[in-house]
């Protein structure tokens, strides 16, 4: 699943014309973003207060199993490496 | 204009760098392979800057004319200046990311939260850790994967 601080109608737009069926929900004040210190302040394309990109793989019982916090925002996990990690939630 | 004396090194070797510059994030940046280090278009780059050096130098040749020496100069500028912006926005800039040192760790239980899902329909963390994924599935989830977007599609 998902998080992003687009509203719900431009999320559903993008999944439409994606194709994605994932969960995919809205912080639009960055509320949960802040919680997760991911925070990335006026980062936005009119300087809006924004997330990082960031994974975080959880295990049934919520606990954090494998993260990745990119250096480099054009960086993000490969499939490969997310499902590597989907072994240790088994 | 005399076809023989057109400087095509200079005009090719500007657009090359144009193409290179945009051909990251419209096109490289999809594939893995060539997004995590931008080989392909610093070979692009690279091509671009032997034809402007090339270009240049035909442009300073002695029965060449002043204006061609100012326009192949200025284009010549132009093109090194988009590799410098390149090297700039892909290994420096993009770098520039929060500490983030408050995120949760391997260990750590996710912190709960509640947001609305594109039908507005308030969705938690909880709910997604132990509602079956779809109606075939049985039984909890394994797991849950957490995935923050920079977002403004």
């Amino acid at each position: 699943m998902a998080i992003s601080v687009d509203s719900p109608e431009i999320n559903r737009d993008m999944l439409a014309k994606a194709g994605y069926t994932f969960t995919f929900l809205s912080d639009p004040d960055a509320e949960v973003i802040r919680r997760y210190d991911l925070l990335h302040a006026g980062a936005g394309a009119s300087g809006q207060d924004i997330s990082r990109p960031a994974e975080f793989l959880l295990d049934a019982n919520g606990v954090v199993r494998w993260v990745n916090l990119t250096e480099n925002y054009w960086v993000r996990a490969r499939p490969e490496q997310v499902l590597e990690a989907a072994k240790l939630v088994k | 204009m005399n076809i023989r004396r057109f400087n095509w090194h200079i005009w090719a070797g500007f657009l090359l760098s144009i193409i290179a510059f945009v051909s990251y994030g419209l096109f490289f940046v999809n594939f893995p392979i060539t997004r995590d280090v931008p080989w392909a278009n610093l070979i692009l780059f690279m091509i671009a800057t032997s034809l402007l050096f090339v270009g240049i130098r035909r442009a300073f040749a002695p029965d060449r004319s002043r204006l061609a020496k100012v326009g192949s100069s200025l284009l010549a500028v132009l093109g090194v200046l988009l590799f410098g912006s390149f090297i700039f926005m892909t290994f420096v800039f993009a770098r520039w990311l929060p500490a983030s040192e408050g995120a949760p760790r391997v260990g750590n239980r996710a912190p709960e939260f509640t947001l609305s899902d594109p039908n507005g329909k308030p969705v938690s963390l909880a709910e997604l850790l132990s509602t079956p994924i779809n109606v075939t599935s049985t039984g909890k989830p394994r797991g849950v994967l957490l995935i923050f977007y920079r977002g403004y599609w």
